[in-house]
């Protein structure tokens, strides 16, 4: 570890490039289906195989996922879409090129607002996003001399998200993930799992002096499968940067590998060629041309996104910032409480269900909201009954709850009804709260049937003050001292 | 059995029972099989087209043959027919089968035409001679000593011996006319985008047409408005619908034709080759067509444009030929790097291999805009000054090639030398537009001379039945 007083020398610039395999039916230039986990080379036509004699034929849908993580992120749509070669040799492309975007990416600019941890929202300024197309994968299997390829993943869309150098912590940069993640899914077009590839991330990292407007010598690093690896692997490559900075190195541009086991990296054994990609213009593939009316069409079929609805709860059902994060942290939790609050007018109530009850619920049963037994309209009426007094807090959240939760399709003042949560007079709910006085005092209990008397004042002064002074004090007397009775 | 050269006469003859398609694959199997030496066809399905013909037979008797019933056709090996042999002429292709038809293959099989066989070419569609097979030079069936031209040499000779009616070949940059030329036979390639390239082995994809050849129009209409046409699997095929070329053969009575000077003042035309053209445009004039010449300073830059674009796409295109999935593998190779050295400098021959070395400089970092770029910009003026030629003439007429056939192995020293075969042909390839080679007549030697006819997009109808005409007035 490097000394926090050099560590405070530097400022670490990172961009990074995120692929997202989207979530088509079929692959990007032909019929063959887009799957995950399927036998090696099963879904592999002549076109994905790059056969002579075979063209490609692009997946509009792929156009359209493309542009709505473009409107997503407020980027600017291209309207003529030319597809580039990207040559170089490798097995597991059959083509020998790579069909991607080079000179006329599909989105240009546009942002991501991030939210690091400790630190201000910001927003990471995105250089481009374009579409092209994945590489099958080469197998090594151990104590074999010859590698095997699988191009099942061969022709399966990506979109690329490239940032500006922008981003300056490891923080950051987890956000960033985080919050493209959410976006993906918010606009159901990529699964968004890192483990299995579908989400993947290529950090640049260089360190610079403060104050300094000369950017440092770039390393990429690949081969982080998680968005926690991501960040450790950032951290990591900064403080080794430093270090070799300080010890009078230089720092010279490479692609190193992360290792997870260790969490360092490691140079790639790559040797230290320019690579010269030829890009193109693909004569197979016609450009592509955006209409006004398509756009528009794609336009009208966003969902909320994230970030709206954050302010929305925030501004207009004024939730704590920490609530609305939680309640948009992932889509279906977010259609969960839209829906609850369009059947109750008590937001915070609504906001504590779902983040309390309900999402403990989910934890401990592995559950999906969306499978949730205890439907919006079913919480609304509960909040609703707890409301009008009509039920406890406590009971309708240990009682009713979990009752309605294994559901026999009850109403929610059915269900209380034949639990008989229902509290049917002014007097059950004031003994209550004689109860949890009582208990809160067994010693001013014990005294009292001792013969001190004069505490049934004290008594009653506990009990006006839980009530906020609404109870009505005859009856609370009347109470009371049936209780100590 | 008299030699066919129309469909049209074909289809009566098998109606009205005078002949049948079994005994025409028999006579067309027995001109192979006589002119073997001059090696046109790679490979020849004697039984499959045998067995073709008679359900064709059948089909003709019952009244459900489909247009091209009676039409026996050769395909060149860079045309993908399902479960059959597909090399291009190419040792790097070494046993290689397509795994499906293309789409003008489909089209012929649906419409009950008869394959006869998969014909010679030079590697790649890379050549102008034929000479560059993997599988020897295919021989002018005039002159056996004597090239066919390139690179469907194959597919000409197959017209050209009488070894079937009409040959599918493909044109690059003049690879069914240049040939069609030396053999004296007709050979027209569309617009580009007016056949799919589905199927279709790709050279220079932005160049790449499907071609057609045969000894009489009305047999390449009849085939071009069955194979053409849109096309799911291509996504720049035109969607323009495909008239009735054979229906509409009739020429109009005046035409405006222009003639490039600078075609008849190039460096390297042979005199004889000159004199036909200047007979052919005098002709036209006596029979009241107007003709003119017209200046084409662009001509210098042809070849330069025409060999930049086709050798940067090809070196991409023929970037799968890696021996990872199919086709020739080394066997001298110990690891990645060197199997795909050994693979493709073993499997491709020399001409590819110049092209594909040339096609990767033209598209490097340091070179891509001084080579690649600038030819890109220099294509749009050549289409653009061709077409304003075209939209004040229906036609242009020049020499297909400066040269008739020449000699075996006479221009293998100096490449530059072959590449200004293709001097009057790339205009059109760079231009994308519809041009046919008619025989033009012979030198003195006997050797067949042709005539390009080029029109405006599309409009391969006004050519054929121009053509039509052109060729009963010689």
């Amino acid at each position: 570890m490097i000394d926090t007083s050099v560590r405070e020398k530097y400022t670490a610039v990172i961009g990074l490039e995120v692929h997202a395999q989207l979530l088509t039916k079929t692959k990007i230039y032909n019929t063959d289906a887009n799957a995950y986990g399927h036998s090696p080379n099963t879904n592999v036509s002549v076109i994905t195989l790059g056969h002579p004699g075979t063209l490609p034929k692009l997946n509009k849908k792929v156009v359209e996922y493309a542009i709505k993580m473009g409107l997503a992120c407020g980027c600017d749509i291209s309207r003529e879409q030319i597809f580039d070669r990207k040559n170089y040799f490798y097995p597991d492309l059959p083509k020998g090129y790579q069909l991607t975007q080079d000179r006329t990416p599909i989105c240009m600019n546009g942002h991501v607002t991030v939210f690091p941890k400790n630190g201000e929202p910001r927003d990471i300024t995105l250089n481009r996003i374009h579409i092209e197309e994945d590489a099958g994968k080469s197998i090594h299997l151990a104590g074999e001399t010859d590698s095997l390829v699988d191009f099942n993943r061969a022709g399966v869309p990506l979109i690329e998200i490239v940032t500006e150098p922008a981003i300056r912590s490891s923080e950051e940069a987890n956000s960033f993930l985080t919050e493209v993640r959410k976006l993906v899914r918010y606009l159901d077009i990529c699964d968004g799992n890192m483990e299995e590839g579908s989400l993947r991330c290529d950090a640049n990292i260089s360190v610079m002096l403060k104050g300094s407007t000369t950017l440092g010598k770039k390393v990429e690093v690949k081969n982080m499968n998680s968005i926690r690896n991501v960040q450790r692997a950032i951290d990591h490559e900064i403080e080794r940067q430093i270090a070799e900075i300080e010890k009078g190195n230089t720092i010279f541009s490479e692609t190193r590998t992360f290792d997870a086991a260790t969490g360092t990296t490691a140079g790639m054994r790559t040797k230290e060629e320019l690579n010269d990609y030829r890009y193109f213009p693909d004569p197979d593939l016609s450009p592509l041309i955006v209409s006004e009316e398509w756009l528009k069409e794609i336009e009208a079929t966003m969902p909320s996104l994230p970030n709206d609805l954050l302010a929305k709860y925030v501004k207009e059902f004024n939730l704590p910032e920490y609530d609305a994060q939680v309640l948009t942290d992932t889509k279906e939790i977010a259609a969960y409480f839209e829906a609850l609050c369009g059947k109750t007018s008590n937001y915070k109530a609504a906001s504590n269900w779902v983040m309390g009850p309900v999402k403990s619920y989910l934890n401990d049963s592995n559950e999906n909201i969306e499978d949730l037994s205890v439907t919006p309209e079913n919480l609304a009426e509960i909040i609703q009954l707890v409301d009008e007094s009509k039920v406890s807090f406590s009971a309708a959240s240990q009682r009713l709850f979990p009752a309605m939760l294994k559901g026999d399709g009850q109403s929610a003042l059915a269900t209380a009804e034949s639990l008989g949560l229902i509290q049917d007079s002014d007097s059950d709910s004031i003994g209550e709260l004689i109860d949890e006085v009582l208990a809160a005092f067994p010693d001013k209990v014990a005294a009292y049937r001792k013969g001190q008397k004069g505490l049934i004042g004290m008594f009653m002064g506990e009990v006006m003050k839980k009530s906020n002074g609404s109870a009505d004090p005859k009856i609370t007397n009347e109470l009371l001292r049936n209780k100590l009775a | 059995m008299e030699p066919y050269t129309s469909l049209n006469l074909i289809r009566e003859d098998l109606k009205s029972g005078k002949i049948t398609c079994c005994e025409l694959v028999e006579y067309y199997l027995k001109n192979i099989e006589d002119h073997k030496y001059l090696n046109a066809f790679l490979e020849v399905y004697t039984e499959e087209a045998q067995e073709t013909a008679k359900k064709v037979d059948v089909k003709i008797k019952e009244g459900t043959a489909g247009p091209l019933a009676g039409l026996v056709v050769s395909i060149k090996d860079v045309l993908c027919h399902l479960d059959h042999g597909l090399q291009a002429s190419s040792k790097i292709l070494e046993g290689f089968q397509s795994q499906f038809n293309g789409t003008a293959v489909q089209r012929l099989i649906d419409a009950d035409a008869i394959i006869i066989g998969r014909t010679n070419c030079d590697e790649f569609a890379m050549g102008s001679s034929n000479e560059n097979s993997a599988f020897g030079p295919v021989l002018n069936a005039i002159d056996n000593e004597r090239v066919p031209g390139g690179s469907s040499g194959g597919a000409a000779v197959s017209v050209q011996a009488d070894m079937c009616l009409v040959a599918l070949g493909s044109d690059t940059g003049g690879s069914v006319r240049q040939p069609a030329a030396f053999c004296g036979v007709i050979g027209l390639k569309p617009t580009y985008s007016r056949i799919s390239r589905h199927g279709l082995m790709a050279y220079a994809s932005s160049f790449d047409c499907i071609g057609l050849l045969a000894k009489n129009v009305d047999s390449i209409a009849a085939t071009l408005e069955v194979i053409a046409g849109k096309d799911d699997y291509d996504s720049t095929v035109s969607q323009k619908p495909v008239p009735h070329y054979s229906q509409n053969l009739t020429p109009d009575s005046e035409y405006k034709i222009a003639y490039i000077r600078e075609t008849m003042e190039a460096e390297g035309i042979n005199e004889e080759v000159k004199a036909k053209t200047v007979e052919a445009i005098e002709k036209l004039k006596s029979n009241g067509h107007q003709v003119d010449a017209v200046d084409f300073p662009l001509l210098d830059y042809l070849l330069a444009t025409y060999y930049i674009l086709t050798t940067a796409e090809a070196s991409s295109n023929l970037s799968r030929y890696d021996g990872v999935k199919y086709g020739f593998r080394s066997p001298h190779t110990h690891d990645l790097e060197s199997m795909y050295k050994k693979s493709r400098s073993e499997g491709f021959g020399h001409e590819v291999k110049t092209r594909i070395m040339l096609g990767t400089f033209v598209l490097s970092a340091s070179y891509y805009d001084a080579y690649y770029t600038k030819a890109q910009k220099v294509r749009r003026m050549i289409r653009d000054e061709t077409k304003k030629i075209l939209s004040k003439y229906d036609f242009i007429v020049l020499p297909t090639s400066p040269t008739t056939a020449f000699k075996l192995g006479e221009h293998s020293e100096d490449p530059l030398e072959m590449y200004l075969a293709d001097l009057f042909t790339v205009q059109s390839s760079v231009s994308g537009l519809p041009t046919i080679s008619i025989p033009n007549g012979k030198d003195n030697g006997g050797l067949p001379i042709g005539l390009q006819i080029v029109s405006d997009d599309f409009q391969e109808e006004k050519i054929l039945a121009f053509s039509n005409y052109l060729i009963n007035l010689n």
